[in-house]
């Protein structure tokens, strides 16, 4: 029998081995919701009311601003805590146990990625959470709820399978977790927190050419009814390549030898 | 110099010619040897001499630069997953998940061999019994001793049943009894039919486990054969007497013939295995004639000595430490 053929009940397997590691050391898993929160609570209470008032609107209106650019940030928070579990996960003995064993390759990453993409869309959902106790209100309906959660699944999924690759590449648990910073930098230099039609010139063409811009447009669009054009064209195509160009960098990295 | 004539048992490892280099640092250098299936096989070296590189080239880690070798029929380059099928590895450093506990990570491999759930249930339970961790299943493989944590990592490897295992430094850190325990394991393994390929540093754990030793210096192998063979190449071997006076060492000297002497220590060094028939010998001789023994010691060859009659260097300094 082909080791191929298995690789779905393998990557099962990984699956479970994963989410037993997330509940047996849930503080990783906190950390990757802690940070969306807190600049939740900061954004909105601090810095909202100013905000909001620059935007034309209350504090209340800026919230609504507000919620979609901090779901973006969730999933990139998340990236962290993958990359740095994968890391750390290759330098155990058992990982090369599984690299002698007759199993689908693939599955160890697979179940990395199923396993974080799991824990982020927990994450995503308990954000949203504080969000709408924050007084969040989204005019969408049910549609645009599903394609709002679609659309972070799919961001979610590519930046997981890029993040597994920053963790097979870096040499330990530090650069790991620093590998991905800069992605979680990117919603706040777009259309996250403030339009990028208040930036200075240059800054102003960075965020809106950057992947999350059209990212966070089009989820703003689904949830809260604003003008979306072709952003949602431009926001798939990103979500795809990344994560493509993420997979490809993963498979490549674990296929080498291991380090002598 | 191979010193033995070729079994007639089918091959379960063949190995041609084996190299591999680390950038500019060559870690083997064409090595070649057979393991019948069903025997031990020993490879025998220093840190540092290759054993480590060879376990990761046969169990598919790493590739070769050169060389072939056949597993279980199968061929390492061309076949890896039917190698992989054939093999079990338990590595120098421990392959246990550390934050599943012991009876998890039983079930995990049971999982990976895609075996039915009620099947490797039973067999992570018998490997728990067997290994006597049957105490700590539920306890994360972390919270365990070095002994308990290589227990746990072997039964990992034989939940998949391998018809050939490699064991590298299987009882390296581990205490006398936890390495008489080790031993007993491997040797009911090669008793249901199993194939080993071990590495160790130390010539008695080969000597006791063994059916072949293979001598690897700086990635070349300087010698083959069985346990015997080896240690005749060996002058190392002898047993000292000493003498309560001058005239007693005199006496015996001219007993017993050969022999080194040393008037200032009293002593005579007689070459020797320190088997008890060969010292009862000894001691009746010495018995009949007015030599006054006053103490006996017996030296049996160690790695430096085979490393002295093999390569005519004794072994690094660094390393001496650690074999004595």
């Amino acid at each position: 029998m082909s080791t191929q053929a298995y690789a779905v009940r393998d990557s099962a397997t990984m699956l479970r081995r994963n989410l037993r590691h997330i509940r047996r050391y849930p503080s990783m898993a906190a950390s990757t919701v802690g940070l969306p929160v807190v600049f939740l609570l900061l954004f909105g209470y601090v810095f909202g009311g100013t905000l909001g008032a620059g935007l034309g609107g209350s504090r209340a209106g800026y919230i609504d601003y507000l919620v979609p650019g901090i779901l973006v940030l969730t999933v990139t928070a998340g990236s962290v805590s993958t990359a740095v579990s994968v890391c750390m996960d290759m330098t155990e003995g058992i990982v090369a146990r599984f690299r002698t064993m007759a199993i689908a390759r693939v599955s160890l990453l697979t179940g990395h990625v199923l396993g974080s993409v799991i824990q982020t869309m927990a994450g995503v959902v308990l954000v949203a959470g504080v969000g709408l106790l924050m007084g969040f209100r989204a005019t969408a309906g049910l549609a645009g709820w599903a394609g709002a959660a679609g659309l972070l699944l799919l961001l979610t999924v590519a930046l997981t399978w890029l993040s597994v690759a920053f963790g097979l590449v870096a040499d330990r648990p530090e650069t790991a977790s620093n590998l991905p910073m800069p992605l979680m930098l990117l919603p706040l230099i777009g259309s996250g927190f403030v339009p990028t039609a208040s930036m200075p010139p240059g800054v102003r063409q960075f965020a809106e050419y950057q992947p999350f811009t059209p990212v966070t447009q089009t989820l703003r669009g689904l949830l809260m009814g604003t003008p979306v054009g072709h952003d949602w064209i431009l926001a798939i195509a990103w979500c795809v390549g990344i994560g493509v160009a993420g997979y490809l960098w993963a498979r490549a990295a674990f296929s080498r030898d291991i380090r002598p | 110099m191979d010193l033995s004539t070729q079994s007639p048992a089918p091959a379960a490892l063949s190995v041609i010619g084996l190299g591999k280099a680390f950038g500019d640092t060559v870690v083997l250098d064409g090595i070649d040897f057979d393991v019948p299936a069903g025997t031990i096989f020993a490879l025998l070296g220093p840190n540092g001499a290759g054993k480590t590189t060879t376990v990761r080239i046969l169990s598919t880690l790493i590739s070769a630069d050169r060389g072939t070798a056949y597993i279980g029929g199968h061929d390492l380059t061309a076949e890896p997953d039917q190698v992989r099928a054939a093999i079990g590895v338990t590595g120098q450093f421990s392959a246990v998940d550390n934050l599943l506990t012991g009876e998890e990570n039983l079930i995990l491999m049971a999982d990976l061999h895609h075996l039915e759930r009620a099947e490797g249930r039973r067999r992570a339970a018998e490997l728990l019994g067997r290994f006597e961790l049957a105490g700590p299943a539920r306890k994360p493989a972390a919270t365990y001793s070095g002994g308990m944590r290589r227990r746990l990592d072997l039964a990992m490897t034989l939940v998949g049943e391998p018809r050939i295992i490699f064991l590298d430094e299987p009882t390296a850190g581990l205490d006398p009894r936890g390495r008489r325990d080790m031993w007993q394991i491997i040797r009911e393994l090669v008793a249901g039919g199993v194939t080993i390929f071990l590495t160790t540093q130390y010539l008695e754990e080969a000597d006791q486990l063994a059916d072949r030793i293979a001598v690897l210096d700086h990635g070349k192998l300087v010698a083959q054969g069985t346990p015997a063979e080896l240690k005749r190449l060996v002058p190392g071997g002898h047993i000292s007497l000493r003498f309560a006076d001058a005239a007693g060492l005199d006496a015996a000297a001219r007993l017993l013939g050969d022999g080194t002497r040393d008037d200032e220590a009293l002593t005579l060094r007689v070459p020797g295995d320190g088997s008890v028939a060969e010292l009862r010998t000894l001691l009746n001789r010495l018995a009949d004639g007015p030599a006054a023994l006053a103490e006996l010691s017996v030296h049996t060859p160690d790695l430096d000595d085979v490393f002295l009659a093999l390569t005519g260097q004794p072994q690094p300094a660094a390393e001496q430490e650690i074999l004595r």
